[in-house]
C-alpha cells in the first residue's frame, strides 16, 4: 500500500532535514524519533489525502522549537536579534567557507525556511504551513538566508565557488 | 525580448533560483538578469548554494534508518498502534513493524555473511529508488547528456568499470545517474525512464572479491519491486514500482546480457 511505502520512504527525508538543521548526527536522529513518537499520537489529526511530508515537517518543526525554547528559555527564536549579531562579525573577515557551519550560523527561522525550499523542495506554500507564517514572510526569510550564506561562504561580493566533488 | 523589464520583485527573484517561474516570467527575469550581471552573479551563487546543500546532506537519504528509529515507528509502541488502529492504518503499523524487525535482525547477525547480504542489497536499492524515482527536480546528479562524464565518475569512485546498459530499445532512455554512499565503498544508481514516465532504477555496489555469482532474486519492498544478482565484481539491482514484475524480470535479463557480452 502506498501510504506504508511512503512513511517508510520518509524516515530519510526527515533525517535528512533534521541533520542539516540541528547538524549533529546524533542530536539529529533524537529530534526524528521525537517527531515520529509525536507523530503517531497525532496521527488521527492528519487529514487523509494531504501531503503526509508536509505535516511531518510542521511536527518536526514544533517538535524542534520547543525543545530550543526549553534548552535556551532566554533566547527568543526572533528573526532580527541574531542577525545583527552576525552583521557586526562579518567585518572581521569571517569567511565560513564550510557550508555546514555557513547553514549553523543562520538564525533558525532563516535556516529553516532555507531547507525546507531548498533542500527539501516545498513549495513556499508548503514551507509556510509548515512554519505556520505567512508565505510573504517565507520569502522573506529565504532571500535573507540566500544572501546571509553567500556572504559567509564566499564573502563580500565574492562568487568564486568551491568544487565539490 | 525587445523591452527590458524595469523591474523584478525579489521573491521572483527568488522563485527564479528555485526554478518554480513558469516559462513566461521565467523569460521576463532572464531578461532582466541579462543586464544587470551582478544580480545574474549573486542569483548564480544562490543556485550553487542549494546544489551544495544537496551534495552535503544527500548521502543521510542512503544511510540506513538506526533501528531505534523504526522501532519508535513499531507496533512494539502502544500508542502508535492505538493511533493506527483510531486511522485504519494497521496496514502501515505492520509494514513498519516488519521492516524494523528485517533491521534488527540484520543488525543481530554483524557482519553479515556474504549471502546473507543479499537482503540488504534489494534493501538498500528498493530504499534509493523509492527515495529519488519521484523526484521531480533532482532525479539525478549527473544526467545523460555528460554520459562519458558519469560512466568515469562512478567506475573511478566504485574501483571497477562501471556500465550503463543501453535500454533504449526497451523504451527507456537513459535520466542520468548519482553516487550513493556506503560502507564499505560507495554505490551507483542510474535511473530510467520511458516515455509514460515510468521509472527503473540500476543500483550498482562493489562485492567482496571471494562473492560468488547468484541467479536472479525477486523482493517487494513496500511497491517496489526488486530483482538482484551479483556478478563478479558487482552486485546489481534493478528496481520499479511502475512496472509489473515479468517485464522487470524481462529488463533484468537485457541488462545482464548487456554486461556480459
Amino acid at each position: 500500500m502506498s501510504d506504508a511505502r511512503s512513511l517508510i520512504a520518509l524516515i530519510p527525508r526527515l533525517r535528512r532535514y533534521a541533520r542539516a538543521l540541528v547538524g549533529d548526527r546524533a542530536a539529529a536522529d533524537d529530534l526524528v524519533q521525537d517527531t515520529l513518537e509525536r507523530a503517531w499520537s497525532k496521527l488521527h489529526l492528519f487529514r487523509q489525502g494531504t501531503d503526509l511530508r508536509a505535516w511531518l515537517f510542521t511536527v518536526m518543526h514544533n517538535v524542534h522549537v520547543n525543545r530550543v525554547r526549553s534548552a535556551r528559555p532566554t533566547d527568543a527564536l526572533d528573526d532580527e536579534m541574531p542577525e545583527l549579531a552576525q552583521r557586526a562579525t562579518q567585518g572581521d573577515a569571517l569567511l565560513v567557507r564550510d557550508l555546514e557551519r555557513g547553514i549553523a550560523a543562520l538564525p533558525a527561522p532563516q535556516r529553516e525556511v532555507l531547507l525546507l525550499v531548498a533542500l527539501e523542495d516545498l513549495s513556499y506554500e508548503q514551507a509556510a504551513e509548515v512554519l505556520g507564517i505567512p508565505i510573504g514572510t517565507v520569502m522573506s526569510r529565504l532571500a535573507r538566508a540566500r544572501e546571509k550564506l553567500r556572504i559567509l561562504m564566499y564573502g563580500k561580493g565574492g562568487t568564486k565557488l568551491q568544487v565539490v566533488k | 525580448m525587445s523591452e527590458i523589464p524595469s523591474t523584478v520583485g525579489e521573491a521572483e527573484l527568488q522563485a527564479w533560483v528555485d526554478g518554480r517561474l513558469d516559462a513566461a516570467r521565467r523569460a521576463h527575469v532572464d531578461a532582466w538578469l541579462e543586464a544587470r550581471p551582478e544580480e545574474a552573479e549573486r542569483l548564480s551563487a544562490y543556485r550553487a548554494a542549494r546544489d551544495q546543500l544537496h551534495a552535503q546532506y544527500d548521502a543521510v537519504l542512503d544511510e540506513p534508518v538506526p533501528a531505534a528509529l523504526l522501532q519508535r515507528a513499531g507496533p512494539g509502541s502502544g500508542r502508535w498502534r492505538a493511533a493506527a488502529a483510531v486511522a485504519g492504518w494497521i496496514v502501515l503499523g505492520a509494514a513498519v513493524g516488519g521492516v524494523a524487525g528485517w533491521e534488527l535482525r540484520a543488525e543481530r547477525a554483524g557482519a553479515p555473511a556474504a549471502q546473507s547480504d543479499m537482503p540488504i542489497l534489494a534493501h538498500r536499492a528498493a530504499l534509493a529508488h523509492a527515495t529519488y524515482a519521484p523526484e521531480v527536480r533532482h532525479p539525478v546528479e549527473v544526467g545523460a547528456d555528460q554520459e562519458p562524464h558519469l560512466i568515469a565518475w562512478l567506475s573511478k569512485r566504485l574501483g571497477g568499470n562501471v556500465k550503463a546498459p543501453q535500454l533504449g530499445a526497451e523504451g527507456l532512455a537513459l535520466v542520468g545517474g548519482r553516487l550513493l554512499p556506503r560502507d564499505p565503498g560507495p554505490v551507483a544508481q542510474f535511473m530510467y525512464q520511458n516515455a509514460q514516465g515510468q521509472r527503473v532504477t540500476l543500483y550498482v555496489r562493489t562485492e567482496a572479491p571471494d562473492q560468488r555469482e547468484t541467479a536472479f532474486r525477486y523482493a517487494r519492498d513496500g511497491n517496489v519491486r526488486v530483482f538482484y544478482w551479483i556478478d563478479r565484481k558487482f552486485g546489481y539491482a534493478l528496481s520499479s514500482s511502475d512496472l509489473e514484475r515479468d517485464e522487470l524480470l524481462r529488463l533484468a535479463n537485457v541488462v545482464y546480457r548487456q554486461l556480459n557480452p
